[in-house]
Protein backbone atom coordinates (compact mmCIF):
# COMPACT_ATOMS: atom_id res chain seq x y z
CA UNK A 1 0.00 0.00 0.00
CA UNK A 2 2.49 2.76 0.92
CA UNK A 3 3.78 4.00 -2.67
CA UNK A 4 6.62 5.82 -1.19
CA UNK A 5 9.16 6.93 -3.50
CA UNK A 6 12.68 4.70 -3.64
CA UNK A 7 14.74 7.65 -3.28
CA UNK A 8 12.40 8.57 0.51
CA UNK A 9 14.46 10.66 2.67
CA UNK A 10 13.19 11.38 6.31
CA UNK A 11 13.69 15.03 7.12
CA UNK A 12 16.74 15.27 9.99
CA UNK A 13 16.03 15.56 13.27
CA UNK A 14 16.34 19.35 15.04
CA UNK A 15 17.01 19.83 19.34
CA UNK A 16 15.02 22.86 20.01
CA UNK A 17 15.74 25.23 22.80
CA UNK A 18 13.49 28.41 24.28
CA UNK A 19 14.55 31.36 26.44
CA UNK A 20 11.28 31.63 28.22
CA UNK A 21 11.51 34.94 29.38
CA UNK A 22 14.48 37.98 28.48
CA UNK A 23 17.08 37.28 31.22
CA UNK A 24 16.74 33.31 31.46
CA UNK A 25 18.80 31.14 29.39
CA UNK A 26 18.20 28.78 26.35
CA UNK A 27 16.61 25.59 27.72
CA UNK A 28 16.46 22.43 25.65
CA UNK A 29 12.33 21.34 25.50
CA UNK A 30 12.18 18.32 22.30
CA UNK A 31 12.56 17.51 18.84
CA UNK A 32 11.01 17.75 15.62
CA UNK A 33 12.03 17.35 12.08
CA UNK A 34 12.49 19.63 9.26
CA UNK A 35 13.61 19.98 5.97
CA UNK A 36 15.67 22.90 6.30
CA UNK A 37 16.64 25.18 9.32
CA UNK A 38 13.86 28.04 8.49
CA UNK A 39 11.04 25.27 8.45
CA UNK A 40 12.67 23.92 12.32
CA UNK A 41 12.34 27.07 13.37
CA UNK A 42 8.39 27.54 12.34
CA UNK A 43 8.17 23.91 13.57
CA UNK A 44 9.44 24.76 16.97
CA UNK A 45 7.40 27.40 17.35
CA UNK A 46 4.31 25.90 16.46
CA UNK A 47 4.94 22.79 18.39
CA UNK A 48 6.47 24.52 21.49
CA UNK A 49 5.38 27.93 21.98
CA UNK A 50 1.31 27.55 21.51
CA UNK A 51 1.47 29.27 25.27
CA UNK A 52 3.76 32.00 25.05
CA UNK A 53 6.04 29.66 26.47
CA UNK A 54 9.16 31.90 25.18
CA UNK A 55 10.46 35.01 23.43
CA UNK A 56 13.82 32.97 21.50
CA UNK A 57 14.15 29.65 20.29
CA UNK A 58 17.52 28.26 18.83
CA UNK A 59 16.99 25.27 16.82
CA UNK A 60 20.17 23.02 15.81
CA UNK A 61 20.61 19.82 13.95
CA UNK A 62 20.54 16.82 16.49
CA UNK A 63 23.77 15.11 14.17
CA UNK A 64 25.64 18.13 14.97
CA UNK A 65 26.15 17.90 18.80
CA UNK A 66 28.82 17.07 20.45
CA UNK A 67 28.11 15.17 23.56
CA UNK A 68 29.54 13.54 26.32
CA UNK A 69 29.71 9.86 26.73
CA UNK A 70 27.30 8.63 29.63
CA UNK A 71 30.09 5.49 29.46
CA UNK A 72 32.72 7.58 30.68
CA UNK A 73 30.68 9.62 33.14
CA UNK A 74 33.21 9.22 35.94
CA UNK A 75 36.60 9.67 34.61
CA UNK A 76 35.27 12.51 32.14
CA UNK A 77 33.99 14.80 35.49
CA UNK A 78 36.44 13.43 37.87
CA UNK A 79 38.72 16.31 37.68
CA UNK A 80 35.61 18.47 39.11
CA UNK A 81 35.32 15.95 41.99
CA UNK A 82 38.44 16.22 44.12
CA UNK A 83 38.85 19.58 43.75
CA UNK A 84 37.35 20.65 47.13
CA UNK A 85 39.27 24.17 47.52
CA UNK A 86 36.44 25.49 44.73
CA UNK A 87 33.96 25.91 46.95
CA UNK A 88 34.19 28.71 49.05
CA UNK A 89 33.51 26.38 52.00
CA UNK A 90 36.83 24.74 51.90
CA UNK A 91 37.94 27.63 53.82
CA UNK A 92 37.46 28.24 57.63
CA UNK A 93 37.03 31.29 58.54
CA UNK A 94 36.70 32.84 61.73
CA UNK A 95 32.14 33.75 62.37
CA UNK A 96 33.16 37.09 63.45
CA UNK A 97 34.89 38.35 60.53
CA UNK A 98 32.07 40.44 58.31
CA UNK A 99 30.77 40.20 54.89
CA UNK A 100 32.81 37.09 53.73
CA UNK B 1 31.26 -9.66 28.81
CA UNK B 2 28.10 -10.64 31.55
CA UNK B 3 29.66 -8.93 34.25
CA UNK B 4 29.82 -5.53 32.77
CA UNK B 5 25.99 -5.80 31.63
CA UNK B 6 25.69 -6.98 35.52
CA UNK B 7 27.13 -3.89 36.55
CA UNK B 8 25.45 -1.46 34.29
CA UNK B 9 21.91 -3.51 35.22
CA UNK B 10 22.79 -2.96 39.05
CA UNK B 11 23.63 0.48 38.31
CA UNK B 12 20.33 1.25 36.23
CA UNK B 13 18.73 -0.56 39.45
CA UNK B 14 19.93 1.56 41.47
CA UNK B 15 18.76 4.36 39.59
CA UNK B 16 15.34 3.83 39.22
CA UNK B 17 15.41 2.57 43.16
CA UNK B 18 16.32 6.00 44.19
CA UNK B 19 13.76 7.36 42.22
CA UNK B 20 16.22 9.45 39.47
CA UNK B 21 15.29 9.57 35.63
CA UNK B 22 16.84 7.47 33.38
CA UNK B 23 18.25 9.24 29.95
CA UNK B 24 18.63 8.73 26.59
CA UNK B 25 22.24 7.42 26.42
CA UNK B 26 22.01 5.62 29.60
CA UNK B 27 22.04 1.45 29.51
CA UNK B 28 18.69 0.12 29.91
CA UNK B 29 17.32 -3.37 29.88
CA UNK B 30 16.00 -4.21 26.22
CA UNK B 31 12.75 -4.97 28.06
CA UNK B 32 12.28 -1.47 29.62
CA UNK B 33 13.24 -0.24 26.00
CA UNK B 34 10.96 -2.25 24.36
CA UNK B 35 7.93 -0.99 26.59
CA UNK B 36 8.81 2.14 27.06
CA UNK B 37 8.63 2.40 23.06
CA UNK B 38 5.35 0.23 22.79
CA UNK B 39 3.59 2.76 25.24
CA UNK B 40 5.05 6.27 24.27
CA UNK B 41 4.28 5.26 20.55
CA UNK B 42 0.57 3.88 21.67
CA UNK B 43 0.75 7.29 23.17
CA UNK B 44 1.74 9.13 20.42
CA UNK B 45 -0.51 7.49 17.94
CA UNK B 46 -3.46 8.06 20.57
CA UNK B 47 -3.13 11.52 20.16
CA UNK B 48 -2.99 12.06 16.39
CA UNK B 49 -5.68 9.31 16.18
CA UNK B 50 -7.47 11.75 19.26
CA UNK B 51 -7.71 14.76 16.37
CA UNK B 52 -10.42 12.89 14.01
CA UNK B 53 -13.40 12.76 16.57
CA UNK B 54 -12.97 16.28 17.36
CA UNK B 55 -11.94 17.75 14.62
CA UNK B 56 -14.99 16.55 12.30
CA UNK B 57 -17.07 19.15 14.33
CA UNK B 58 -14.93 22.16 14.40
CA UNK B 59 -17.05 23.33 10.93
CA UNK B 60 -20.73 22.58 12.90
CA UNK B 61 -19.19 24.43 16.20
CA UNK B 62 -22.85 26.51 17.18
CA UNK B 63 -20.55 29.96 17.41
CA UNK B 64 -16.96 31.53 16.51
CA UNK B 65 -16.11 30.75 20.26
CA UNK B 66 -16.64 27.63 20.44
CA UNK B 67 -14.98 26.82 17.13
CA UNK B 68 -11.97 28.95 18.20
CA UNK B 69 -11.98 26.47 21.28
CA UNK B 70 -11.82 23.37 19.69
CA UNK B 71 -9.41 24.18 16.77
CA UNK B 72 -7.12 24.98 19.41
CA UNK B 73 -7.84 22.19 21.15
CA UNK B 74 -7.39 19.86 18.42
CA UNK B 75 -4.07 21.69 17.95
CA UNK B 76 -2.98 21.39 20.99
CA UNK B 77 -3.53 16.68 20.51
CA UNK B 78 -1.56 17.08 17.36
CA UNK B 79 1.29 19.46 19.57
CA UNK B 80 0.67 16.43 22.23
CA UNK B 81 1.68 14.14 19.53
CA UNK B 82 4.42 15.50 18.29
CA UNK B 83 6.11 15.91 22.07
CA UNK B 84 5.75 12.03 22.21
CA UNK B 85 6.94 11.10 18.88
CA UNK B 86 10.47 12.68 19.96
CA UNK B 87 10.14 11.00 23.27
CA UNK B 88 9.92 7.84 21.34
CA UNK B 89 12.81 8.83 19.22
CA UNK B 90 15.18 9.47 21.88
CA UNK B 91 15.26 5.64 22.29
CA UNK B 92 16.19 4.58 18.91
CA UNK B 93 13.52 4.35 16.74
CA UNK B 94 12.53 6.62 13.08
CA UNK B 95 9.24 8.50 13.06
CA UNK B 96 7.97 7.68 10.18
CA UNK B 97 8.59 4.00 11.25
CA UNK B 98 6.44 4.70 13.77
CA UNK B 99 3.94 6.26 11.50
CA UNK B 100 3.82 2.99 9.06
CA UNK B 101 2.89 0.82 11.99
CA UNK B 102 0.31 3.15 12.87
CA UNK B 103 -1.24 3.22 9.21
CA UNK B 104 -0.78 -0.47 9.06
CA UNK B 105 -1.96 -1.79 12.21
CA UNK B 106 0.45 -3.12 13.85
CA UNK B 107 0.60 -0.95 16.57
CA UNK B 108 -2.10 0.06 18.76
CA UNK B 109 -3.72 3.50 20.12
CA UNK B 110 -6.59 4.27 23.15
CA UNK B 111 -10.11 2.31 22.49
CA UNK B 112 -11.66 4.82 23.03
CA UNK B 113 -10.94 6.87 19.81
CA UNK B 114 -12.58 3.44 17.99
CA UNK B 115 -16.29 5.77 19.53
CA UNK B 116 -17.91 7.92 17.06
CA UNK B 117 -18.30 11.58 18.27
CA UNK B 118 -21.96 11.83 17.10
CA UNK B 119 -23.64 14.50 18.82
CA UNK B 120 -22.45 17.84 19.56
CA UNK B 121 -22.55 17.16 23.40
CA UNK B 122 -20.12 14.71 22.19
CA UNK B 123 -17.71 17.29 22.34
CA UNK B 124 -18.35 18.79 25.94
CA UNK B 125 -18.43 14.90 27.37
CA UNK B 126 -15.13 13.88 25.07
CA UNK B 127 -13.40 16.97 27.68
CA UNK B 128 -14.96 16.42 30.48
CA UNK B 129 -14.70 12.43 30.69
CA UNK B 130 -12.07 11.60 28.11
CA UNK B 131 -9.74 13.88 28.70
CA UNK B 132 -10.64 13.83 32.80
CA UNK B 133 -9.35 9.95 32.30
CA UNK B 134 -6.80 11.30 30.36
CA UNK B 135 -5.38 13.14 32.71
CA UNK B 136 -5.96 10.43 36.04
CA UNK B 137 -3.20 8.34 33.94
CA UNK B 138 -1.42 10.89 32.68
CA UNK B 139 -0.32 12.97 36.07
CA UNK B 140 1.68 9.53 37.84
CA UNK B 141 3.81 9.73 34.39
CA UNK B 142 5.03 12.94 34.80
CA UNK B 143 7.15 11.31 37.45
CA UNK B 144 8.07 8.34 35.09
CA UNK B 145 11.08 6.89 35.66
CA UNK B 146 12.35 7.79 31.64
CA UNK B 147 13.25 11.71 31.39
CA UNK B 148 12.50 12.75 28.11
CA UNK B 149 8.55 10.75 28.98
CA UNK B 150 8.18 11.91 32.11
CA UNK B 151 8.98 15.99 30.67
CA UNK B 152 6.65 15.23 27.49
CA UNK B 153 4.17 14.32 30.33
CA UNK B 154 4.44 17.35 32.06
CA UNK B 155 4.03 19.31 29.27
CA UNK B 156 0.89 17.53 28.60
CA UNK B 157 -0.69 18.04 31.36
CA UNK B 158 -0.33 21.86 31.71
CA UNK B 159 -2.70 21.66 28.86
CA UNK B 160 -5.04 18.48 29.32
CA UNK B 161 -6.15 21.16 32.06
CA UNK B 162 -7.62 23.39 29.56
CA UNK B 163 -9.44 20.62 27.34
CA UNK B 164 -10.94 19.18 30.38
CA UNK B 165 -12.49 22.67 31.65
CA UNK B 166 -13.50 23.50 28.23
CA UNK B 167 -15.72 20.46 28.42
CA UNK B 168 -16.95 20.77 31.31
CA UNK B 169 -17.88 24.27 30.60
CA UNK B 170 -19.61 23.22 27.47
CA UNK B 171 -21.98 21.09 29.66
CA UNK B 172 -22.31 23.41 31.95
CA UNK B 173 -24.27 25.79 29.49
CA UNK B 174 -25.60 23.12 27.80
CA UNK B 175 -27.26 21.57 30.96
CA UNK B 176 -28.69 25.21 31.34
CA UNK B 177 -30.51 24.94 28.39
CA UNK B 178 -33.20 23.21 27.25
CA UNK B 179 -34.68 20.27 27.85
CA UNK B 180 -33.60 18.55 24.48
CA UNK B 181 -29.79 19.93 25.17
CA UNK B 182 -30.15 18.53 28.36
CA UNK B 183 -31.34 15.10 27.13
CA UNK B 184 -28.21 15.05 24.66
CA UNK B 185 -25.96 15.32 27.59
CA UNK B 186 -27.76 12.86 29.33
CA UNK B 187 -27.55 10.73 25.90
CA UNK B 188 -24.02 11.34 25.40
CA UNK B 189 -23.07 10.45 28.89
CA UNK B 190 -24.79 7.16 28.60
CA UNK B 191 -22.45 6.12 25.68
CA UNK B 192 -19.47 7.42 27.02
CA UNK B 193 -18.87 6.58 30.20
CA UNK B 194 -17.90 2.64 30.58
CA UNK B 195 -15.22 3.65 27.20
CA UNK B 196 -13.88 6.16 29.69
CA UNK B 197 -13.65 3.51 32.28
CA UNK B 198 -12.11 1.31 30.08
CA UNK B 199 -9.29 4.04 29.21
CA UNK B 200 -7.73 2.82 32.53
CA UNK B 201 -6.89 -0.76 30.73
CA UNK B 202 -7.71 -4.04 32.09
CA UNK B 203 -8.56 -4.88 35.97
CA UNK B 204 -5.64 -5.51 37.67
CA UNK B 205 -6.07 -9.28 37.90
CA UNK B 206 -5.61 -9.29 34.55
CA UNK B 207 -3.14 -6.98 33.29
CA UNK B 208 0.16 -8.74 32.99
CA UNK B 209 2.18 -5.73 32.31
CA UNK B 210 1.61 -4.39 35.10
CA UNK B 211 3.84 -5.65 38.01
CA UNK B 212 6.95 -5.21 35.92
CA UNK B 213 6.31 -1.41 34.76
CA UNK B 214 5.90 -0.25 38.38
CA UNK B 215 8.88 -2.31 39.07
CA UNK B 216 10.75 -0.04 36.76
CA UNK B 217 9.60 3.12 38.09
CA UNK B 218 7.31 3.49 34.12
CA UNK B 219 3.85 2.75 36.09
CA UNK B 220 3.36 4.13 39.58
CA UNK B 221 -0.44 2.98 40.30
CA UNK B 222 -2.52 -0.02 39.02
CA UNK B 223 -5.14 0.33 36.96
CA UNK B 224 -8.06 -0.37 38.94
CA UNK B 225 -6.18 2.18 41.37
CA UNK B 226 -6.17 5.02 38.49
CA UNK B 227 -10.11 4.08 37.57
CA UNK B 228 -11.64 4.11 41.62
CA UNK B 229 -9.54 7.79 41.43
CA UNK B 230 -11.53 8.77 37.78
CA UNK B 231 -14.85 7.71 39.61
CA UNK B 232 -14.89 9.35 42.76
CA UNK B 233 -13.50 12.68 40.90
CA UNK B 234 -16.37 12.08 38.48
CA UNK B 235 -19.46 11.54 40.84
CA UNK B 236 -19.55 15.28 42.28
CA UNK B 237 -18.97 16.53 38.77
CA UNK B 238 -21.54 14.73 37.05
CA UNK B 239 -24.05 15.54 40.40
CA UNK B 240 -23.00 19.63 39.51
CA UNK B 241 -24.54 19.13 36.08
CA UNK B 242 -27.55 17.34 37.29
CA UNK B 243 -26.52 13.85 34.98
CA UNK B 244 -26.86 10.47 35.87
CA UNK B 245 -23.71 8.09 35.71
CA UNK B 246 -25.39 5.07 33.48
CA UNK B 247 -24.24 2.87 36.02
CA UNK B 248 -26.99 1.17 38.80
CA UNK B 249 -24.31 -0.86 41.26
CA UNK B 250 -22.68 2.99 42.13
CA UNK B 251 -22.87 3.95 45.80
CA UNK B 252 -20.76 5.25 48.23
CA UNK B 253 -19.47 3.21 49.85
CA UNK B 254 -18.65 4.73 53.51
CA UNK B 255 -16.06 2.03 54.97
CA UNK B 256 -13.80 2.42 51.84
CA UNK B 257 -14.13 5.97 51.90
CA UNK B 258 -14.89 5.21 47.88
CA UNK B 259 -17.33 4.75 45.25
CA UNK B 260 -18.51 1.33 44.39
CA UNK B 261 -18.81 0.59 40.83
CA UNK B 262 -19.77 -1.84 37.89
CA UNK B 263 -17.06 -3.10 35.81
CA UNK B 264 -17.07 -2.16 32.30
CA UNK B 265 -17.76 -5.10 29.74
CA UNK B 266 -14.13 -6.30 28.94
CA UNK B 267 -15.08 -8.34 25.99
CA UNK B 268 -16.09 -5.31 24.61
CA UNK B 269 -13.05 -3.49 25.36
CA UNK B 270 -10.95 -6.42 23.95
CA UNK B 271 -12.70 -6.60 20.65
CA UNK B 272 -12.49 -2.50 19.89
CA UNK B 273 -8.90 -2.38 20.95
CA UNK B 274 -8.16 -4.99 18.75
CA UNK B 275 -9.60 -2.99 15.96
CA UNK B 276 -13.64 -4.03 15.35
CA UNK B 277 -14.46 -0.34 17.38
CA UNK B 278 -17.33 0.87 15.31
CA UNK B 279 -15.28 3.63 14.05
CA UNK B 280 -11.74 1.87 13.94
CA UNK B 281 -11.25 1.27 9.35
CA UNK B 282 -12.60 4.94 9.13
CA UNK B 283 -9.12 5.89 11.37
CA UNK B 284 -7.00 4.19 10.07
CA UNK B 285 -7.92 5.48 6.34
CA UNK B 286 -8.04 8.81 7.50
CA UNK B 287 -4.47 8.73 9.35
CA UNK B 288 -3.26 6.78 5.82
CA UNK B 289 -5.12 9.43 3.22
CA UNK B 290 -3.40 12.42 5.12
CA UNK B 291 -0.35 10.96 5.15
CA UNK B 292 -0.23 9.93 1.97
CA UNK B 293 -1.66 13.37 0.26
CA UNK B 294 1.04 15.05 2.27
CA UNK B 295 3.76 12.82 0.27
CA UNK B 296 4.12 15.67 -2.01
CA UNK B 297 4.55 18.60 0.77
CA UNK B 298 7.12 16.90 2.23
CA UNK B 299 8.64 15.74 -0.92
CA UNK B 300 8.66 19.32 -2.25
CA UNK B 301 10.18 20.92 1.25
CA UNK B 302 13.03 18.78 0.53
CA UNK B 303 13.80 19.25 -2.86
CA UNK B 304 13.40 23.36 -1.55
CA UNK B 305 15.72 22.57 0.89
CA UNK B 306 18.38 20.63 -1.58
CA UNK B 307 18.09 23.35 -4.27
CA UNK B 308 18.79 26.33 -1.07
CA UNK B 309 21.78 24.09 0.22
CA UNK B 310 23.12 23.62 -3.48
CA UNK B 311 22.99 27.18 -3.61
CA UNK B 312 25.00 28.07 -0.71
CA UNK B 313 27.40 25.32 -1.49
CA UNK B 314 27.77 27.15 -4.90
CA UNK B 315 28.78 30.70 -3.67
CA UNK B 316 30.90 29.31 -1.21
CA UNK B 317 33.02 27.73 -4.16
CA UNK B 318 32.71 30.76 -6.25
CA UNK B 319 34.06 32.90 -3.06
Amino acid sequence: MSSEPTNKRTWPLYEVFVRGKRGLNHVHVGSLHAADDEMALHNARDVYTRRNEGVSIWVVRADLITASSPDEKDPFFAPSADKVYRHPTFYAIPDEVPHL
Amino acid sequence: MAEETEALEAQFDATVAADRRIEPRDWMPEGYRRTLIRQIAQHAHSEIIGMQPEGNWILRAPSLRRKAILLAKVQDEAGHGMYLYAAAETLGVDREDLTERLIDSRQKYSSIFNYPALSYADIGVIGWLVDGAAICNQVPLCRCSYGPYARAMIRICKEESFHQRQGYELLLAMVNGTDAQREMVQESVNRWWWPSLMMFGPPDGDSPNTQQSMAWGIKRHTNDELRQRFVDMSVPQAAALGITLPDPDLRWNAERGAHDHGEPDWAEFKAVISGSGPAHAQRIAHRRRAHENGAWVREAAQAYADKQAARVAGKGAAA
